[in-house]
């Protein structure tokens, strides 16, 4: 039988790593990445990403000079888009730990090619994110001491900690700082790589100084998975709470549309929905600039769109329970937000929502979606911007139409609110290309350890 | 204490005795070969062996003689004080030094108190997982005598290194590298301290 010639094990689990690839092919290949010159689409996405992250500057420094209305804020939408886009960049960053801490632990081996440019995600998808409450405050060199229970003879008083706004000070600036330590630990070896390979005795000694004098003994990798499993342990539970806590800044108010118990799990599907389609839309683009075709699958981008597919689903029924449940509670202010949602003033920013979020995905049912680089790469770019509008459709619908008829109104954002939009995702794209750039986007070691088991089960090594 | 420091952090001329030898190092293709070098190594008497690898290898541990990790009881501690500084910050500055009543609620708590608890733990955990990794490793090194090895850039590329180390009581540098050969070693060096 002709069948036989097809291993069931392949069949069933196409290789991670192709292309036969040996340990020291995969050092090589992630590292010229680093120590080559850039390919020429480097550049001419770097000349586009650097002005517009000036352009933030530029907006930031207006804001500051001139106060906090010179975005569209005002009453009765006290939150526009700059809460919109801080959930909204959270809410990316979130995918990276997903990949590197739930898969980790799940022992999902297709992780390893990706989490590496995932947790790097993570990290600049925090910061963009971070800008936005921090120059809310609008004086952001004094935000310390409002945000951080910093003692000070300023205001001679504490924060309230009974405040949701507080526990989301505390669970994002928690979340920045384990994703970046996380990061780090996983690039030590892989910076040790790099110094072992440097001729230039510049970079020699900066990847010195960085992998710390990593040498990869037995003793050293005692710890070291220890300390990798320990921190996915960590990140697991910390990267549901993120978002959680986001969504208790809405959900604990008694505003309708926001007071509901689905908030927290319905945000970190949503989370992890965006982030998914943020991190298909970047490596879909980096395996075509730098040729990692061999490294990043099929395979690695199917999985991913399963995942989108999965949450998508997930956010469609909570679309749907909120509606019900709206219905359900015989309140007549709920009643009024949801139908408002839908057939009111911000309908088409609600049927848009539901277009991206709800009715892209269904697509990746179809092998043919999931498989094919143009279709994902186009239905992730609906979802991040379906995933926006969810973010904005949730605050803006909840606050222009309050209880009293007399106070409504309409948000509309001003070209600071613009600007600074365009202008963190300038930030990102700059900070993600500085990356792919100078450190490895691939955790080489990790890559190593898949390509070992692969190897074995080849050989028919009972692993 | 500026010198127990400076010789944590290896500098030459603050070690704790000068040694002419680090060890003898043996070069092996596969994870497997280098398993089975020091499953025999351990059965002809070695016992002070390090390996060096690209990768973290399963079974090298058991293989090696070393135990598990302490770094686990390292993280619990941490978490505990991240647990018990989240309730005393909460209750301290809502409860005690500044009482503002929001509303007639409670001034303190367990409920509005257990997010901050959780990240505050969380946040203590990590960095004694990844500080306490580090001190269990001795990073940052500034010198090590396994980098005086002539191909040591290997371990972090595609070899898989043994190196039975000086100070094991059945060291004599002309019969390890004769055992490092025979089991299949691609280039065995006496290696400087």
């Amino acid at each position: 039988m002709a069948d036989l010639a097809i291993d069931p094990r392949t069949e069933l689990n196409p290789p991670l790593v192709t292309g036969g690839a040996t340990y020291s092919s995969v050092t090589d290949q992630i590292s010229a990445i680093t120590e080559g010159k850039p390919p020429k689409q480097w550049y001419v996405v770097m000349g586009v990403a650097i002005p517009l992250a000036m352009m933030l500057f530029g907006c930031l420094a207006y804001l500051v000079a001139n106060g906090i209305g010179v975005w569209g804020n005002n009453s009765p939408v006290g939150w526009g888009w700059d809460i919109t886009n801080f959930v909204w960049w959270i809410g990316i960053g979130h995918a990276g730990t997903l990949i590197s801490a739930i898969l980790f632990l799940f022992r999902q081996k297709w992780r390893t090619s990706i989490n590496r440019a995932a947790e790097a995600m993570t990290l600049f998808a925090v910061a963009c994110a971070g800008i936005y409450p921090l120059f809310h405050t609008g004086r952001p060199w004094r935000a310390i001491y409002w945000l951080f229970p910093m003692p000070n003879e300023l205001l001679t008083m504490w924060q309230n900690f009974r405040s949701p706004l507080m526990w989301d000070v505390f669970a994002v600036s928690t979340y920045a700082t384990v994703s970046a330590l996380f990061w780090f630990v996983g690039l030590v070896p892989d910076l040790a790589t790099l110094r072992d390979r440097a001729t230039n005795p510049v970079r020699k000694t900066i990847f010195g100084i960085l992998s710390l004098g990593w040498r990869g003994s037995a003793s050293q990798w005692r710890h070291y998975e220890l300390a990798y499993l320990i921190l996915a342990g960590l990140s697991t539970p910390l990267v549901l709470s993120v978002h959680s806590i986001v969504s208790f800044d809405f959900a604990t108010s008694l505003m309708p549309g926001w007071h509901t118990t689905i908030f927290p799990p319905y945000f970190v599907a949503g989370a992890v929905f965006s982030g998914f389609a943020m991190v298909v839309t970047l490596m879909t683009l980096a395996r075509w600039v730098y040729g990692l075709e061999n490294l990043i699958t099929i395979k690695h981008l199917e999985n991913m769109c399963k995942v989108m597919l999965a949450t998508g689903t997930i956010v469609g029924f909570a679309y749907g329970t909120e509606f019900f449940i709206a219905w359900y509670s015989a309140n007549q202010y709920e009643r009024f937000i949801f139908l408002n949602r839908a057939f009111g003033p911000y309908a088409w920013a609600y049927w848009t929502m539901i277009s991206c979020n709800v009715i892209a995905p269904q697509f990746f049912w179809f092998k043919k979606f999931r498989t094919s680089i143009p279709a994902m790469f186009t239905l992730s770019i609906f979802i991040n911007i379906g995933m926006w509008f969810e973010r904005f459709v949730i605050i803006a619908t909840s606050l222009h139409r309050d209880f009293l008829p007399s106070s409504w109104g309409y948000f509309q954002p001003t070209w600071v609110d613009i600007g600074t939009f365009v202008g963190t995702m300038g930030l990102f794209l700059t900070l993600f290309l500085l990356f792919l750039r100078f450190l490895p986007a691939i955790a080489i070691s990790e890559v190593k350890g898949v390509l070992h088991h692969q190897i074995n089960t080849e050989k028919g090594v009972a692993h | 204490m500026a010198t127990s420091l400076l010789a944590r952090l290896g500098l030459p001329g603050f070690g704790k005795e000068t040694q002419k030898h680090y060890g003898v190092i043996g070069n092996f293709d596969t994870p497997e070969d280098l398993l089975r070098a020091i499953r025999t190594a351990r059965a002809a008497g070695y016992s002070k062996m390090e390996a060096y690898t690209p990768f973290p290898i399963h079974g090298i541990d058991e293989a090696l003689g070393e135990r598990r990790s302490p770094l686990g009881r390292i993280v619990i501690v941490c978490a505990m004080v991240g647990l018990t500084g989240a309730v005393l910050l909460q209750w301290w500055t809502g409860a005690v030094d500044y009482k503002l009543s929001i509303a007639g609620k409670p001034l303190f708590a367990l409920e509005p108190s257990v997010p901050i608890i959780f990240e505050l733990s969380v946040l203590l955990s990590a960095f004694g997982a990844v500080l306490g990794m580090f001190a269990l490793n001795k990073l940052p090194t500034y010198y090590h005598s396994f980098f005086n090895y002539t191909r040591a850039a290997g371990a972090s590329n595609d070899r898989f290194l043994l190196a039975v180390e000086a100070t094991d009581a059945k060291f004599n540098a002309e019969d390890v590298k004769t055992f490092l050969d025979s089991c299949g070693s691609r280039h065995t060096e006496l290696v400087e301290a």
